[in-house]
């Protein structure tokens, strides 16, 4: 029914003490969602809305609670310390919410978390959800609903703009997760890809992208070779101007590489249905799912 | 951020990194003084502004003589200089770089990047020097060599040295070379920088190698653990508005259209301007106000659109998520109503409680032009434009 997070999954929140902690995590609880720990250094042994447990450390909480996967709302200067910590800790799946961690720091962590079994969502993603399971992340959960369609996105509004016209159309969603929008991210297009080849529950696949890197070139040749499910994509960014950061850290168009156009071609050769405009995608995936 | 080029040789001189001499200044007064501190007759005065190509649009010049340098600095200073950077009305030069001739061998290329295919940073060399490095990549990619750097352990001396025979060097050029990346490579990492760029680097005809131009970024997200980057910023070099919106901690960036749009979330923004092009009409801007989308946003976000007077129609485009849209509709309501709002105003609210939002705003009174989706919105926000 889903990839990634499942009915197996038990999270817990690094950070759950903090104002957007402890905000969303009240929200994830809301939906059901199977937080079973949180970590806050220091303040080991008080309770969240005296139902989840806080530790000191993450091993400490995966020892006590079995806790197999983490949400991340730590400040930017603490966050890539608080993934290696998750990683440690024999984690399956970290979500890092936190928008503004320094490359430099990442690209440790991408070394640190090469020979670990953890799949790294994010950061500055909006993060995971499996409609009808749960959620690891900021996305508002009323407008999914439980379905085949994967999604994967490097943005965050978007994406819930995508989601809700799927919704709107009746079409449901298997799981949905924001990549992040930053130049070094965990998981990219065909990490994803590969999970949702593989799951039976999703029949295809919505990929938003966005202006800056090569991910989309990449992964439009990866499922031209590997992929077996109909793709439908949007690419942001068709009017944003060269040389200039649109928000996101890793959305820029840098010496004519990186651009909207590169990318729609790219895709469509590979035999993917790319939209032109942002509003088009739920009917997009309509259409190709009747077709089918 | 980008900083000036005097400002980046300045950066490498502390780093070791071999620069020529050269002193940066604000009249021809000063230029003359600093031209005669020069171990060298021949003094090269460089525009100093943010943009590249300075040398195709004038900015940079010889001069033979002291009376040559007093002529071009007093021409320079204060021109209009344009560059295929700066756009057509070009960017006022207030500061010149003045510096020593340098007997030049051999011109190569060097830079320091990220790439994010393999997540590792890589040094990038090119006996190509001189031209533009993304037309060598595009022409003949064999040219530049790579050295990718394992975050275990840093950059090496043995790719230093891969590098520098790579590019032909012989003799006393390789351990200057070599010393020149190792510098290179410790000031990018020591100032958390995102692009470090010596094009050209220089061969001189005595065998040193030397910075003649440089070229540093620096990662935005890392500014916080340098505050002396983050003093160099140059606050003339940057569009004002776009200055002020980064005091609200909005993210703005000035386009040529004339619909102005107010988004939260930088994908949706882009994706905004896209509609709005594609429906038939010009964006006048990006702005992200960020997740929340409150009062004080709404109001500030304003305020920096209507600061632009291309602007002919307002589209705000707020997907709600977790955030009630009633609450964004207050908002809205709000800020138009405590600053004068005299042109059509789109809103398209989506989320939680839209259709309440959608009732406060056309009871609110106001001239709101209510959109139900974001293709209405579009349309709506074009219309309004046409009449």
């Amino acid at each position: 029914m889903s990839i990634l997070l499942t009915k197996d999954t038990r999270i817990l929140v690094q950070g759950i003490t903090g104002s957007e902690g402890s905000f969303h995590t009240g929200q994830m609880l809301e939906y059901h969602s199977n937080v079973v720990a949180g970590v806050t250094p220091g303040k080991g042994g008080q309770s969240f809305q005296g139902i989840v447990p806080i530790f000191n450390t993450v091993k400490e909480a995966v020892e006590k609670t079995g806790a197999n996967a983490s949400v991340i709302f730590v400040p930017p200067a603490f966050a890539a310390d608080a993934i290696m910590e998750a990683a440690d800790a024999g984690l399956d799946l970290i979500v890092c919410i936190t928008e503004g961690i320094p490359a430099m720091d990442m690209v440790v962590v991408y070394e640190y978390l090469r020979d670990k079994n953890t799949h790294l969502i994010g950061p500055n993603c909006p993060g995971v959800i499996s409609p009808g399971i749960g959620k690891m992340g900021i996305m508002p959960a009323s407008i999914h609903k439980p379905g085949n369609v994967g999604v994967i996105s490097r943005s965050g509004t978007l994406t819930y703009e995508a989601v809700d016209q799927l919704t709107r159309l009746g079409i449901g969603q298997s799981t949905c997760i924001g990549i992040g929008g930053d130049p070094v991210i965990g998981t990219r297009f065909i990490d994803a890809l590969k999970l949702f080849n593989d799951d039976k529950n999703t029949h295809a696949v919505v990929m938003i992208g966005e202006i800056g890197g090569s991910a989309e070139e990449e992964a439009a040749s990866w499922i031209k070779k590997n992929f077996k499910k109909p793709v439908v994509s949007f690419i942001a960014g068709q009017t944003a101007p060269p040389g200039r950061r649109m928000g996101h850290a890793g959305a820029i168009i840098s010496g004519g590489k990186g651009t909207a156009a590169e990318k729609m071609k790219a895709l469509k050769a590979a035999g993917i249905h790319v939209c032109k405009s942002p509003a088009e995608i739920g009917a997009m995936v309509k259409k190709v799912m009747n077709v089918k | 951020m980008k900083i000036h080029e005097y400002q980046a040789k300045e950066i490498l001189r502390k780093f070791q990194v071999p620069v020529p001499e050269g002193y940066v200044v604000f009249s021809a007064k000063e230029a003359v003084n600093a031209a005669r501190k020069l171990p060298t007759e021949i003094a090269v005065i460089k525009a100093q502004i943010h943009a590249g190509g300075r040398g195709k649009g004038g900015g940079v010049k010889i001069a033979k003589d002291i009376a040559e340098v007093e002529a071009i600095s007093q021409s320079m200073l204060g021109m209009k200089l344009v560059t295929h950077q700066t756009g057509a009305e070009g960017k006022e030069v207030k500061k010149l770089l003045i510096e020593q001739g340098i007997d030049i061998e051999k011109e190569l290329y060097l830079g320091m990047t990220l790439d994010r295919s393999c997540s590792r940073f890589v040094i990038m060399a090119s006996t190509e020097g001189g031209v533009e490095i993304e037309k060598v990549a595009a022409e003949n990619p064999e040219k530049i060599l790579k050295e990718w750097i394992d975050p275990r352990v840093g950059f090496q001396p043995f790719q230093a040295r891969k590098l520098a025979f790579g590019l032909g060097l012989s003799g006393k050029q390789v351990g200057n070379a070599v010393k020149f990346m190792m510098g290179l490579y410790q000031t990018f990492n020591a100032n958390d920088c995102s692009l470090a760029e010596i094009n050209p680097l220089v061969v001189t005809k005595g065998g040193e190698v030397l910075a003649l131009d440089a070229k540093i970024n620096f990662d935005d997200s890392a500014l916080y653990r340098h505050q002396d980057v983050a003093d160099l910023r140059d606050l003339d070099e940057e569009e004002p508005l776009e200055v002020e919106a980064s005091n609200y901690h909005l993210n703005y960036i000035k386009l040529d259209g004339n619909v102005g749009c107010m988004v939260n979330g930088a994908g949706l923004a882009m994706a905004t301007m896209d509609i709005i092009k594609l429906t038939g009409g010009e964006p006048a801007n990006f702005l992200d106000v960020g997740g929340g989308a409150n009062v004080e946003t709404v109001r500030n976000g304003f305020k920096i659109i209507l600061a632009d007077k291309n602007v002919k129609a307002v589209l705000i485009n707020i997907f709600g998520g977790i955030v009630r849209c009633d609450r964004v509709a207050k908002g809205v309501i709000e800020a138009v109503n405590s600053i004068d709002v005299k042109i059509p105003v789109v809103v398209r609210l989506e989320g939680t409680n839209a259709r309440e939002a959608g009732v406060l705003l056309r009871e609110s009174g106001m001239d709101f032009i209510v959109a139900d989706n974001l293709q209405d919105a579009a349309k709506k926000v074009v219309n309004a434009i046409k009449n």
